[in-house]
């Protein structure tokens, strides 16, 4: 009779309530850190160099590439998938090959692995390299030291064609400030032959007398940095004559120690935080997607946190507690409950097609039907959120200022103070740690929210960013990047998923950092704020 | 029972309360208060708990504008000036009228910032004239010896019975005319709260005070006059030694000799 009375004992004591509530921050534990673990552990290794297997086959045949994932197969035995490349030879980037089949192992020293601007990687060996002109070559036959002194070349004709480019855009921009301003200029009904037009229209013509000479030396250019070829030989033994300017980076992985596969690493991910991307998304540096969010973020919180302040503090301080201010505060405590993408139909169809379609008409009536603040852009995204987030502002503020003792404000009233004073001088202050809360949350909100953003002024690939060196600087009508949609477009909308798999864990890391970045920093914030403002003996 | 009257006249008042009357939305809390304080005395104002004494008290300064609901008939005149009068300053009143409260109630700042409060919400920046003012009300309040060398330490570093002279002493930086304790030891130690008793009579030269305690032990100690309120009517006001001595009023007996309340 010893176990049952125990067990009365168990529940007597209330012991079920210890260990339910403990069993449930444990799950709760395990499943963030399961996550974490799982974007952490495939996020961080993507960049690492992998090593280069060449698999013999019974048949005879030979097949070179990065080894994904053994797996058992029903039925037994085991099979491999082969990350091959190669896709404008053989149209595939993966295989699996059959345990059975494998006849033999090899990671051979100078295999090679390049990155490339198109097709993704080349997995091949080195058997040239030609002249700087495109001709046969030096005779020497060409080995790695000269395709690094080629790529290298390569590099600085890369440079030198993005200062070409960079001075078309600039052509491209101004050219359309000039019709833009003739657009208007016709729009309001001035001659053709005011001076105005003419000036505009000079201007025009030597412009476009520019961009003709600009293209004419940047065309002259790409063909010339693209005659040095470099000629690779894959594993079944098919030549392929690539251009050296269109390698990225050309690395003998089997060769490398493992400093220079550091190197390697960290050159990798400085281009993924600086680089732009390449190959649809798939490829290259998320810069503009992490300039997008951040960016985003900080909009967000600019319209977001003064207006969930401010309204808090006058449900909580000025309000006279009735029906009403009851109502409205179980209205925005179930405003955060409605799922984002209804506010996302709300913004396209409020500040979208309503505020922004009214402005074109009220401002650039010239353009019509082209859209400028009538179309998607991260000021209505940023005010979208603003909107989903309010409402978790409003309530921690709430809270925080309800959590003030009556003493205070009537310590502070008692002095001869007024209402405001004692808002901004005692009640604020200690309200801002409950008030930074309710900032991170919103924060880390926002920063994860897709769905309201794809329909206003996310896109897969913004051609320039929402801050930049032209005036004004900061282009709150543009559309912009961003890391959430990002994992989207490239996990689930890329052509070519399976080698998409490693940017998407990449990305989400990224992303899940970025969130972690910006709400220690508040959090760090919160701590400083608690320190000053702690209510001691209260 | 002798033949003294219940409530005493007091000559050329500083407040002068003429049929007070406060309304908790419908309900009647004073009935009709009729009594006059006299400057640089001490009152206290005595009674069970309910009675309307802290009301009372919290009339002196509009603290009662803060509760949504209250009423208020009849006259409060401070220096001959109507406190009710909707056009008065509130702001001005209340620095002209200072505060104490049952509960400390210290700012989440520094011993200096809190003794300065006052001063700095109304406009004064001047470090020296802030320092002096300081100063001054931290010795009158006798915590300058103990504070002096840790004005930049936080007010919660204090003990219960400094944190409550810390009070005072923000209340007498502005120069009130009139302060107001509502039952300012009831949450202090004997030792604390003897202090705060001295301090009281030290005050007494410089300002008015009014007192709301339920220690009538301390009404008789520090107290030149004391009223004596039940259910929201004054029953008795006289001076405090008569008082406790020979009330006029069954109930002030009662209650003064513990037999209810």
């Amino acid at each position: 009779m010893k176990t049952p009375s125990s067990i009365r004992q168990f529940w007597r004591r209330g012991e079920p309530g210890v260990w339910a509530s403990g069993a449930a921050l444990a799950a709760m534990l395990l499943g963030i850190a399961g996550m974490l673990a799982v974007v952490a552990a495939n996020g961080v290794v993507v960049f690492w160099p992998h090593r280069l297997c060449e698999f013999t086959l019974h048949d005879g045949s030979r097949v070179l590439g990065e080894v994904q994932q053994w797996q058992d197969v029903r039925g037994g035995g085991r099979r491999v998938q082969l990350k091959v490349g190669n896709r404008d030879l053989y149209g595939l980037d993966f295989r699996w090959i059959e345990g059975a089949d494998v006849a033999g192992t090899r990671f051979p020293c100078d295999a090679v692995a390049l990155e490339r601007q198109e097709y993704g990687n080349f997995y091949g060996y080195l058997a040239g390299v030609s002249a700087a002109d495109g001709g046969p070559g030096d005779g020497t036959g060409g080995g790695w030291a000269a395709l690094e002194a080629a790529w290298r070349q390569a590099r600085q004709q890369r440079e030198a064609l993005e200062r070409l480019q960079r001075g078309i855009n600039r052509n491209n921009l101004r050219m359309e400030r000039t019709r833009l301003r003739l657009l208007r200029l016709r729009h309001r009904g001035v001659a053709e032959d005011d001076p105005r037009v003419a000036g505009l229209l000079d201007r025009q013509a030597a412009l476009q007398r520019e961009f003709s000479q600009l293209v004419a030396q940047s065309n002259a250019a790409a063909v010339e940095c693209r005659r040095r070829t470099a000629r690779f030989v894959d594993s079944h033994g098919s030549e392929e004559v690539l251009p050296v300017f269109g390698i990225v980076r050309a690395y003998r992985p089997n060769a490398m120690g493992r400093l220079a596969k550091a190197r390697f690493y960290l050159g990798k991910v400085g281009e993924l935080l600086f680089g732009q991307p390449r190959e649809a998304n798939t490829e290259g540096g998320l810069f503009p997607a992490i300039v997008g969010t951040v960016m985003m973020v900080f909009l967000m919180s600019v319209f977001s946190f003064p207006l969930g302040v401010l309204t808090a503090v006058y449900l909580r301080e000025y309000a006279r507690d009735g029906l009403v201010v009851r109502l409205v505060r179980i209205a925005v405590n179930n405003l955060a409950g409605v799922p984002s993408i209804v506010y996302g139909i709300f913004g396209l169809g409020f500040f979208v097609y309503g505020i922004g379609g009214r402005l074109d008409r009220w401002l650039f009536p010239e353009r019509l039907p082209t859209p400028t603040l009538g179309t998607g852009g991260i000021l209505w995204a940023s005010l979208t959120l603003a909107l989903l987030t309010v409402p978790v502002v409003i309530v921690a503020s709430e809270e925080a200022l309800g959590a003030i003792p009556r003493g205070i404000r009537e310590g502070s009233l008692a002095l001869g103070s007024t209402r405001l004073q004692t808002l901004t001088r005692l009640l604020l202050p200690m309200a801002s740690p409950g008030i930074m809360t309710g900032f991170i949350l919103a924060m880390a909100r926002a920063a994860g929210e897709v769905a309201p953003l794809m329909i206003t002024g996310v896109v897969k690939l913004a051609p320039s960013l929402p801050v930049d060196g032209t005036p004004p600087f900061v282009h709150v009508e543009r559309k912009f990047m961003h890391l959430g949609f990002h994992i989207y477009d490239i996990g689930f909308q890329s052509p070519n998923v399976e080698a998409a798999k490693p940017m998407v864990f990449t990305t989400a890391l990224l992303l899940v950092s970025l969130v972690l970045a910006m709400s220690g920093s508040a959090i760090w914030l919160r701590q400083r704020m608690k320190r000053r403002y702690a209510m001691g003996s209260f | 029972m002798t033949d003294v009257p219940a409530i005493a006249q007091v000559a050329a008042p500083l407040v002068d309360i003429r049929d007070l009357r406060l309304y908790y939305g419908t309900v009647e809390a004073l009935h009709g208060i009729t009594m006059g304080i006299a400057a640089r005395q001490v009152t206290a104002l005595i009674g069970p708990s309910g009675c309307g004494k802290s009301t009372l008290l919290r009339c002196l300064n509009r603290m009662n504008d803060l509760i949504d609901g209250v009423r208020v008939t009849g006259s409060l005149r401070l220096d001959g000036q109507e406190v009710n009068s909707p056009t008065l300053d509130v702001i001005e009143l209340r620095r002209k009228v200072g505060m104490v409260f049952q509960k400390s109630n210290p700012f989440p700042k520094s011993v200096f910032e809190n003794v300065v409060y006052g001063l700095r919400i109304a406009g004064v920046t001047r470090r020296d004239v802030l320092e002096d003012a300081a100063e001054r009300s931290l010795v009158g309040a006798g915590l300058w010896d103990e504070v002096k060398d840790r004005l930049q330490a936080s007010a919660f570093s204090l003990s219960g019975g400094q944190m409550q002279r810390l009070c005072i002493a923000r209340a007498i930086a502005v120069n009130p005319e009139v302060i107001l304790m509502d039952e300012p030891c009831s949450a202090l130690d004997p030792r604390s709260t003897a202090r705060i008793e001295d301090l009281i009579g030290e005050l007494r030269a410089t300002f008015t005070i009014v007192i709301v305690t339920h220690n009538m032990q301390q009404a008789a100690r520090v107290s030149d006059m004391t009223a004596f309120l039940f259910e929201g009517h004054l029953i008795e006001y006289g001076d405090t030694k008569r008082l406790f001595t020979n009330p006029a009023c069954r109930q002030t007996e009662d209650y003064i000799t513990g037999r209810f309340g």
